[in-house]
C-alpha cells in the first residue's frame, strides 16, 4: 500500500515580510508568507504588541481580500449619467490633472467648497493635514458616525477614552463591566484581555440588549433596554452614593470633585469654576477654614456646603453638586428599572458587588512612585473594578452623557489608571482639552487654515459659526447643533451637500467610505441626493471624486474614481498623531511596507494625496521653489515634521536611529521598523505604569516624546466647566450665543453633569406605532472588514437575519426563517427572522453592512448578500422629523453630532406565507466597470502541476 | 441520509441479483430445479447481471472511480471492503454451478453442492451489504437488529419473485417456487412494518445537549449555523423528509412492493396468466423495493446533523 | 492499514482542548486553519461558487453557536467549534475500504492518504462528528490533520509547532497536547475544569475535550450596613465626607 507522504520539513513560504494587518482597524502586526511571490499564509506577529501572535478571522482572510475580484483595476471617468456605472479607464496622467485643475480653482476662489470626507482610513494626520494646508475646513473621518460620543466624553472627562485610547487592567481586574460591546476596534487586544480575566476567575457583566460575542462568554449578561445605560450607570452611582461607597481620597487628589462652583442662578458666571488671580481653581480647605487654590496640596478640601468667596460670590464644591443630583430618588434603582428593563434587585446588587470589589478588595502594588505633586509613594493602590463601553453606548443621541456617566462612576470609585481598572494607553492621557480649537475661521497668509479643521472647542469662541449662529461647515460640526463635533459629522456630508446647506460645495471628495450603501442612512435616498439634478441639469452635488480599493456600491456616483491598492500592496504609518497602537504599558506606532507589487493600474491613496498636494503647491508639501518636497508616502513618513522633531513615526529617531518620541527625522527610518518586525514600542518603566494622570515621571516622558506640551497634572473632570460655558450661552450669556431655536436644546443638552433622557428619536416616535428597538452589530467575522468579496468570510455570512426574543416571536406567531416587514418613520423593509433567548424582549437586531445591493462588490447578481441580505439602514433617516418651523435637525447626539443609529424604533408585522423570498428593498442592479471573470472552483493553494 | 441513486440501485439490484442466485443454488442443492439445461446458465446471466449492474452502479458514487480495485483490500475491518471481496468471490461459485449445471448436470452431487456454495456466497454478499449499513453507529435507523435480517429478507423476496417468474415463463412447474415467493413476499412486508414501528418508537440515544456537552446547562437549542449555505455533511447526511410525505410514501411502498405483488403472486398460484402474473409482480416489488430503499435512505438521520439543529 | 494500532498504556494522544467558557465565536481557528490547509497537506481546500449565488467550501473547522437555558439560572449563548476529534476508537478509519483512513500508532492522530481515497463517502457516514469534508473536486476526503504539517514541521520555530488554530486563537480557548499523558498541561486542564467527550454515548472514545462554560461569582461577605433602599439614605455618605482629606 502507498504510504502517505507527509512533508515534515517543508519551509511554509520562501520568503517572510511584516507589515500591518488592514482587515479592520485593530492594527495586528501580521508575518506573511510568500511563496513565489504568491500569498501563503499570514499569520499573527508573535512579538506584536497588540495581537501578540494571534490573529482573527479577517487577518487569516487576508488572501482573499488581496486576491478579491472586486479590486479596481485602473482610473475612471464617468461617461455616462452618474449612478449608471457607466465609465472609461483613463491614464492616471489624466485623472491627476482632472482633479488638480478642479481643486486648484477651488483653492484660488474658496477652498471651503472642497469636502474631503475619509472613511476608515487610517491616515487622518495626513488627509487632515492636507485640508488644513489646501484650507478648507470640511473636512471629517468617520468617527462622527462610529465613536465620537466615546471620545469626545472621554477626553473632555478623562483625557483619554475608552475607544482605542484605554484598556482594562486585564492582569488585575477583579470584576469587568462591559457595556454595549459585542466586538470592538481593538478586537484582538479584547479577545487577549478577556481569555486573562477568564484565567484569573474574574467575574465578567455585560450591559447588553444582546448575548452574543463578549457577551457571550460574560457571568452575567444584563439583557438592557437600548438606550438607558447611562440611566442604569447614574442609577449604580445613586446607590453608591447612598451607601457612601465611593473614593474621596481619589476625588480630592485628581479630579476636579472639590473645585468651588459659582453659585449665582441668573449669573453669567453661574456654574463656572471659581479661580483666583492665577487662575487656578480654588477650593475650601476645612483644616484652615479658608478658600484656597484647589492645586495645593496638604489641604483637606471640603465636598459639600456652600462658601463664600474672597470675592464675595457664593460657591460650592462641583461633588455637592453632583451628591444633590444623583441621591434624587429619582435614580433609585426601583425608579428606573422598568425604563431599563433590569430588575431594581439586579441593580443593586451589581451596586453591591463593585463595592465590594472596589473598596475590600482593593489591591496594591509594591511599585513605589511620585505623584505630579513631587511626593514619593511607596505602593500602588488600585480599585480592581475595570470598565470598557463602545459602539452600544456610543451609537445612541445620549450617547455622550452616558459615556461621561461611566466616567463619572470610574472616577467616584477611584478607578482610573489604577491597578486593576481602566488604564490610559500612551500617548494617552492628553490635556483637557486635548488639542487646539478646529481651524476654519482663519487662514493664513498661503491659504493654509491657522490649525487643523478638527480640534477642540472650549467655549463658544471655538465654534465654526457665523454671525446668526449658523454653521459654517458643510457637516455642521462645531455650530450649536453640535458644538463637541471633534469628529465631524460624516453622515450628514452628502445630504448637507446636496441640500447646499450653509454653502455650495463644489467638489465632494471621498475616500473610502461607502456613503452610497452601508455607511449611508438611508441609502435610496442618499443615491437619490447624489444623482439630483438642478433645474438647468446641473448635478446638486456637482463633482465627486472617489478613492477606494473595490468596486463598492458607492463608485458608480462618482464623476472621477481614483483606484487605491490593497493594505499589502503600500505603507502606510499608524501613527501617535493619528490613532496610535500604543497601550498601558507603553507608547508604540507601526508601519505596513508593501508586501505584493500590484498587478493593477492603481496607486496607494496617500501617495496620490500628497502628490496632488505638490501639484496643488500647497504649503509643506512644496519647497520655497515649488518643487515637491516628498516623493512618495514613505518619504513623507520618515522626513515630514508636524512640529520640530516630530513626524509620523516615533521610533527609531535621531541620525542614529536610537530617539525614542522626538528627535531629527532618521533616513534609514523604515529600514529599522523592518527590521524590527514593523513596529515600535517603547517600554515605559514601572513606576509609570499607573496614575498616569499625575505620574510625575510618565508625565515627564509624555513631555519629552511630544505627546503632550506640558508635564502639568491632568485634572479628571468630573464637573465640565467647558460644557457649562456653552450652556450659559444658552441662557444668553456672553457675546455668541445659539440661535433662538437651539438656546433651549443647549441648556438642556451641555450639562456640566451627565444626564439622562430619552434618545432623540425614540422620543419623537409614537411608541404604540414603534414598539419596538432596533439595533445592529457587526459580527466578529466582518467587524469593519470589506469582507463580502472574501472568498472564505462571505461563507460565514452571506446572508443576515433579524434577531427576535422567543416571547416576540411567539406574539406574532412567528418562527425561524419566517418572512417579516419591518417598518419605522422613514420606511420598510423585508427580512427573514431568527429567533433567540439571549435578548432583550423589546429589541431585534441584525447583523450590519452584510446586506449588497446585487452586482456590487463583483459577486453574482443571484448572491445572497444581495437576495437574502439587507440593511437596516433602509429604516433610519440623517434627520429627525422637521420641527414646526420646518427646520430638520440631524439624527445625531446633539453635543458631539455623533450619529444615533440606534435610536431606531419599529414595529413587525409578518408576511404573508406567498411572499417572494427575497429581501426589500431591491435596489437596481450595479454593473462592474470591469469585466468579471470569476472561478467557479477556487482552489488557492493548490501545488502548481510539477513539470 | 440523502437518498443517492447510484447506492439505491446498488443495494436493490444487487438483492434481486443474489437473492436469485440463492434460489436458484438452494432449489438446486435440494434438487427441485426444473432439469432443464439452460434455466440455471440464463438466471445465472440475470442474477449476476443483475448484482454486476447493482455493483457497477454503486461506483458512480466514488468520487475516484479509477481507483476502485483498491477497495479489496480492508476486509479484515470494512465491511465495504468484505462487500467487494464477497461479491467478486461470488462469481467463483456461481459460475462453477452454472457450468457445473450445463456439463456436469442438474443431479450431480457437486453441482448440488456448488449451487448450495453460490446460494450462500450470494447471501453473504447481501449480508456484507448490510453490514455496512448496520455497523454505523452515528445512524439509529440503521445501527439495530432489523438492517441485517431486512436485508437478507428483502434479496430472498425479490430473488424468488424472480425465480417464480423465470419459472413461469418457461412455462415449469411454478407452485413451490411461487409459495415461497408469496411467503417470503409477506414476510418482507411484516418485517418492513417491524422496522417502521421500531425506528418510530426509538428513543434517540444522542441529543444535542450530548453532542456539544452542554447537557448540564439546560436545554440547547441552535442559534447559528457555521456557514450559510448547505454543505457537504447537509446534503449528505442533514437530508430531511417531511412526516407526512414519509407516511404517504410508505403506504404505497407497503401497496406497490408487497401488497400487489403477494397479489399477483396468488393469481399466478391460481392459474390465471402465472407468466404476466409474475413478471408484473417483478415489476412492482423493483419499484416498491426502490422506494423501500429510497426511505430506508429519506428516514435516516444521521448525529452530525444535531450540530445544524436538524433531527436525530 | 484501516485496523486500528493496538492502543499501548501511556501512549502519545495528540489533540485539542477547547474551551467553551472563553470561546467568544470569531472564527478565527476556522479561517486561520482555512488559510493553513488550503496550502498545506491536504492542498488545496476548494471553494465553490466562491464570488456566486451558493459559495461552499471545504473547512476543516466550524463554528456554531448555541443557547443553553436553564429555568431559573439564566441561560448562556456557546460558541462551539468543531473539527476532527482524533478518537480513540474511529469508525470512520475502520469502515475505510482502501486503508486511506488510518490512525496513526506514534500520536494518534487520524489522518486520510488522499492518494488512495476512492472517495466512497463511508468514513464520513461513521463519523458521527460530521468532522470530514468531502472535496467534490478532487473526489476524494480530507479533514483536520492536526496541522501535521505544522506540529512537527523542523523548518518551525519550535513555538510554531501548534496546529494554526491554536496559534491563532484570539481569546486562547484552544490548547494542544499530548492527552495520554495525565502530566502534561492538557490533561491536567481537562481534570480541573471537569473536560468532556463528545456523544460519550457512542463510544468513540474522542481524544479532544471540551471545557464546559463556567460562571464566576463574587463572594460578598456580609456588610454591616447592606445597600438597601430605605437604610439611612445619605448618612453613610455624609459621615464618608466628614472624615478628613488630604490633597
Amino acid at each position: 500500500m502507498p504510504k502517505d507522504s507527509i512533508e515534515y520539513d517543508t519551509p511554509i513560504g520562501d520568503q517572510v515580510a511584516y507589515t500591518t494587518c488592514y482587515m479592520c482597524a485593530c492594527r495586528c502586526g501580521i508575518k506573511v508568507h510568500l511563496n513565489d511571490g504568491k500569498l501563503r499564509y499570514i499569520e499573527g506577529n508573535r512579538d506584536h504588541p497588540v495581537n501578540r501572535g494571534v490573529l482573527c478571522a479577517k487577518g487569516s482572510a487576508g488572501i482573499m481580500t488581496a486576491l478579491s475580484p472586486a479590486r479596481l483595476r485602473k482610473p475612471l471617468k464617468r461617461v455616462g449619467p452618474r449612478g449608471a456605472g457607466e465609465f472609461v479607464e483613463i491614464e492616471w496622467d489624466e485623472a491627476m490633472e482632472i482633479a488638480t485643475s478642479r481643486l486648484a480653482h477651488i483653492r484660488a476662489t474658496n477652498p471651503n467648497k472642497l469636502a474631503l470626507f475619509t472613511g476608515r482610513d487610517q491616515s487622518q494626520s495626513l488627509t487632515g493635514y492636507f485640508a488644513q494646508m489646501f484650507g478648507t475646513m470640511n473636512f471629517a473621518a468617520h468617527g462622527g458616525f462610529c465613536s465620537v460620543n466615546m471620545a469626545a466624553a472621554g477626553l473632555y472627562s478623562m483625557g483619554g477614552a475608552f475607544w482605542e485610547f484605554g484598556e482594562p487592567d486585564w492582569d488585575h481586574a477583579k470584576l469587568f463591566l462591559l457595556f454595549g460591546v459585542a466586538e470592538d476596534h481593538d478586537s484582538n487586544p479584547m479577545k487577549l484581555g478577556l481569555a486573562k480575566l477568564k484565567e484569573r476567575g474574574a467575574k465578567i457583566i455585560t450591559i447588553n440588549p444582546v448575548r452574543t460575542g463578549y457577551s457571550a462568554i460574560a457571568d452575567e449578561f444584563v439583557g438592557i433596554t437600548p438606550g438607558t445605560d447611562g440611566l442604569f450607570v447614574l442609577s449604580l452611582i445613586h446607590c453608591l452614593l447612598e451607601a457612601g461607597k465611593i473614593d474621596t481620597e481619589f476625588l480630592v487628589r485628581y479630579t476636579n470633585a472639590h473645585h468651588l462652583v459659582i453659585d449665582a442662578p441668573g449669573a453669567p458666571d453661574h456654574g463656572l469654576i471659581a479661580r483666583n488671580k492665577e487662575g487656578q481653581p480654588l477650593a475650601f480647605d476645612r483644616t484652615r477654614r479658608d478658600v484656597v487654590s484647589a492645586t495645593a496640596i496638604d489641604i483637606d478640601p471640603a465636598l459639600l456646603g456652600h462658601f463664600t468667596l474672597p470675592d464675595g460670590r457664593i460657591a460650592q464644591p462641583s461633588f455637592a453638586l453632583l451628591a444633590a443630583r444623583y441621591t434624587d430618588p429619582a435614580f433609585a434603582p426601583e425608579q428606573v428599572a422598568a425604563r431599563c428593563g433590569i430588575e431594581a434587585a439586579t441593580i443593586r446588587r451589581i451596586a453591591e458587588e463593585i463595592a465590594e470589589i472596589a473598596f475590600n478588595q482593593a489591591i496594591s502594588i509594591d511599585q513605589p512612585w511620585t505623584d505630579s505633586a513631587g511626593r514619593a509613594h511607596k505602593t500602588m493602590t488600585g480599585r480592581p473594578v475595570a470598565m470598557h463601553a463602545m459602539r452600544g453606548i456610543s451609537a445612541h443621541s445620549n450617547g455622550f452623557h452616558t459615556c461621561r456617566a461611566i466616567h463619572l462612576l470610574q472616577m467616584l470609585l477611584g478607578a482610573v489608571d489604577t491597578p486593576g481598572s481602566w488604564r490610559y494607553k500612551s500617548p494617552y492621557p492628553k490635556s483637557i482639552p486635548a488639542g487646539p480649537p478646529p481651524g476654519g475661521a482663519k487662514r493664513n497668509e498661503n491659504g493654509s487654515l491657522t490649525s487643523a479643521p478638527l480640534g477642540f472647542p472650549t467655549g463658544p469662541d471655538d465654534l465654526l459659526v457665523d454671525d446668526q449662529g449658523e454653521a459654517l461647515r458643510l457637516d455642521r460640526a462645531f455650530s450649536w447643533a453640535a458644538p463637541l463635533g471633534i469628529h465631524g459629522l460624516m453622515h450628514m456630508a452628502i445630504a448637507e451637500a446636496h441640500a447646499a446647506g450653509p454653502e455650495k460645495i463644489d467638489t465632494l471628495f471621498l475616500f473610502m467610505a461607502n456613503m452610497a450603501w452601508n455607511s449611508a442612512m438611508n441609502p435610496s435616498e442618499t443615491t437619490r441626493m447624489l444623482t439630483d439634478q438642478d433645474a438647468d441639469g446641473q448635478y446638486r452635488i456637482p463633482f465627486v471624486i472617489y478613492a477606494d480599493a473595490f468596486f463598492s456600491e458607492t463608485v458608480p456616483y462618482a464623476d472621477l474614481v481614483l483606484p487605491d491598492t490593497t493594505y499589502l500592496e503600500r505603507h502606510d504609518c499608524i501613527s501617535l498623531l493619528d490613532r496610535p497602537i500604543g497601550s498601558a504599558h507603553g507608547p508604540a506606532d507601526a508601519i505596513r511596507a508593501p508586501v505584493l507589487v500590484p498587478d493593477r493600474d492603481v496607486r496607494p491613496f496617500q501617495d496620490v494625496l500628497i502628490d496632488l498636494a505638490g501639484r496643488l503647491r500647497l504649503p509643506n508639501f512644496v519647497d520655497q521653489q515649488g518643487q515637491k518636497l516628498y516623493s512618495s508616502y514613505a518619504d513623507y513618513m520618515v522626513r515630514h515634521e508636524r512640529k520640530p522633531g516630530l513626524g509620523p513615526l516615533a521610533g527609531f529617531r535621531g541620525a542614529a536611529g536610537d530617539v525614542p518620541g522626538r528627535g531629527a527625522p532618521n533616513p534609514e527610518q523604515l529600514n529599522k521598523y523592518i527590521e524590527n518586525h514593523g513596529f515600535w514600542q517603547y517600554h515605559l518603566p514601572a513606576e509609570q505604569l499607573y496614575y498616569k494622570h499625575h505620574n510625575q515621571a510618565y508625565l515627564q516622558t509624555a513631555k519629552a516624546m511630544g505627546f503632550i506640551d506640558s508635564d502639568a497634572p491632568i485634572t479628571l473632570n468630573l464637573y465640565s466647566e467647558i460644557l457649562q460655558k456653552f450652556r450659559l450661552a444658552g441662557e444668553g450669556h456672553g457675546t455668541r450665543v445659539p440661535p433662538e431655536r437651539l438656546r433651549a436644546s443647549i441648556v438642556r443638552f451641555m450639562d456640566p453633569l451627565p444626564i439622562w433622557y430619552p434618545p432623540v428619536e425614540e422620543a419623537l416616535s409614537d411608541p404604540v406605532a414603534f414598539p419596538l428597538h432596533a439595533i445592529t452589530q457587526r459580527p466578529m467575522a466582518m467587524y469593519h472588514s470589506w469582507g463580502s468579496q472574501n472568498a472564505w468570510l462571505r461563507q460565514i455570512l452571506s446572508e443576515n437575519r433579524l434577531y427576535l426574543h422567543r416571547s416576540l416571536a411567539a406574539k406574532h406567531g412567528l418562527v425561524d426563517e419566517d418572512w417579516v416587514q419591518v417598518t419605522s418613520r422613514n420606511g420598510t423593509l423585508k427580512c427573514q427572522v431568527r429567533l433567540m433567548d439571549g435578548l432583550n424582549p423589546n429589541t431585534v437586531w441584525t447583523w450590519n453592512a452584510i446586506g449588497k445591493r446585487a452586482g456590487a462588490w463583483a459577486l453574482a447578481k443571484d448572491a445572497p448578500e444581495a437576495r437574502r441580505g439587507f440593511l437596516l439602514n433602509h429604516l433610519i433617516s440623517e434627520y429627525l422629523p422637521a420641527s414646526e418651523a420646518g427646520h430638520r435637525a440631524s439624527n445625531s447626539d446633539p453635543v458631539t453630532g455623533q450619529a444615533a443609529w440606534f435610536d431606531l424604533t419599529v414595529r413587525l408585522e409578518k408576511c404573508a406565507a406567498d411572499t417572494n423570498p427575497e429581501t426589500e428593498p431591491s435596489m437596481p442592479d450595479l454593473e462592474a466597470p470591469f469585466s468579471l471573470n470569476h472561478p467557479i472552483i477556487l482552489r488557492h493553494g493548490a501545488p502548481e502541476p510539477t513539470a | 441520509m440523502k437518498p443517492a441513486n447510484s447506492v439505491l440501485l446498488l443495494t436493490t439490484l444487487t438483492g434481486f441479483g443474489y437473492g436469485l442466485l440463492a434460489w436458484l443454488g438452494a432449489f438446486a442443492a435440494l434438487g427441485v430445479l426444473p432439469h432443464r439445461v439452460w434455466l440455471v446458465p440464463i438466471c445465472m446471466v440475470l442474477a449476476l447481471g443483475l448484482a454486476s449492474a447493482g455493483l457497477l452502479a454503486s461506483t458512480l458514487h466514488l468520487g475516484r472511480p479509477e481507483r476502485a480495485w483498491r477497495a479489496f483490500s480492508q476486509w479484515r475491518s470494512s465491511w465495504l471492503s468484505r462487500e467487494g471481496v464477497a461479491a467478486v468471490l461470488t462469481y467463483l461459485p456461481a459460475l462453477g454451478f452454472a457450468g457445473l449445471w450445463w456439463w456436469v448436470g442438474p443431479d450431480a452431487g457437486i453441482t448440488r453442492m456448488m449451487g448450495l456454495f453460490a446460494a450462500l456466497a450470494g447471501l453473504g454478499t447481501v449480508y456484507c451489504t448490510a453490514m455496512i449499513y448496520a455497523s454505523l453507529k452515528p445512524i439509529r435507523q440503521w445501527h439495530n437488529q432489523h438492517t441485517a435480517p431486512d436485508y437478507l429478507i428483502y434479496a430472498l423476496f425479490s430473488g424468488g419473485l424472480l425465480l417464480a417468474a423465470a419459472l413461469a415463463l418457461v412455462s415449469a412447474p411454478l407452485a413451490l417456487a411461487a409459495s415461497l415467493a408469496l411467503a417470503s413476499t409477506l414476510i418482507a412486508g411484516l418485517a418492513k412494518l417491524a422496522y417502521w414501528r421500531f425506528i418510530d418508537r426509538q428513543t434517540p440515544l444522542t441529543t444535542l445537549a450530548s453532542a456539544t456537552g452542554l447537557a448540564a446547562f439546560g436545554t440547547v437549542t441552535t442559534l447559528d449555523q457555521p456557514h450559510f449555505t448547505e454543505n457537504y455533511i447537509l446534503r449528505e447526511m442533514g437530508y430531511q423528509i417531511a412526516r407526512k410525505h414519509a407516511a404517504k410514501l410508505r403506504r404505497l411502498v407497503l401497496l406497490v412492493g408487497f401488497a400487489a405483488p403477494a397479489l399477483l403472486l396468488v393469481l399466478a398460484l391460481a392459474g390465471l396468466v402465472p407468466g404476466f402474473a409474475t413478471v408484473l409482480a417483478v415489476i412492482f416489488a423493483a419499484i416498491g423495493l426502490f422506494g423501500e430503499r429510497w426511505l430506508f435512505f429519506a428516514e435516516a438521520t444521521h448525529v452530525a446533523a444535531l450540530y445544524y439543529g436538524r433531527p436525530s | 492499514m484501516t485496523s486500528l494500532p493496538q492502543p499501548l498504556p501511556g501512549a502519545t494522544k495528540l489533540g485539542l482542548v477547547i474551551d467553551l467558557d472563553t470561546c467568544v465565536g470569531c472564527h478565527a481557528c476556522a479561517v486561520n486553519c482555512k488559510e493553513w490547509n488550503t496550502g498545506g497537506h491536504h492542498a488545496p481546500l476548494p471553494d465553490h461558487q466562491p464570488y456566486g449565488a451558493e459559495p461552499d467550501g471545504v473547512w476543516f473547522n466550524r463554528i456554531h453557536s448555541y443557547e443553553a437555558e436553564a429555568p431559573g439560572c439564566g441561560g448562556r449563548t456557546v460558541n462551539f467549534p468543531r473539527s476532527c476529534l482524533h478518537c480513540e476508537q474511529p469508525q470512520c478509519v475502520t469502515v475505510c475500504p482502501t486503508g486511506a483512513s488510518y490512525k496513526r500508532a506514534e500520536d494518534g492522530i487520524v489522518l486520510i492518504n488522499t492518494d488512495i481515497c476512492i472517495g466512497c463517502k463511508l468514513c464520513s457516514w461513521a463519523c458521527p462528528y460530521g468532522a470530514r469534508e468531502f472535496d467534490e473536486d478532487a473526489g476524494v476526503m480530507k479533514k483536520c490533520t492536526l496541522c501535521i504539517d505544522r506540529i512537527y514541521n523542523t523548518a518551525l520555530p519550535e513555538a510554531e509547532r501548534e496546529p494554526a488554530c491554536v496559534a491563532t486563537c484570539p481569546s486562547r480557548a484552544r490548547h494542544f497536547g499530548d492527552l495520554g499523558d495525565p502530566d502534561s498541561a492538557v490533561s491536567k486542564l481537562v481534570a480541573a475544569r471537569g473536560g468532556v467527550e463528545l456523544m460519550p454515548e457512542l463510544g468513540y472514545r474522542p481524544t479532544n475535550r471540551y471545557l464546559p462554560p463556567r460562571k464566576a461569582q463574587i463572594a460578598t461577605p456580609p456588610r454591616e450596613t447592606p445597600m438597601r433602599a430605605g437604610t439611612g439614605v445619605g448618612s453613610a455618605l455624609l459621615s464618608l465626607l466628614d472624615k478628613v482629606l488630604s490633597r
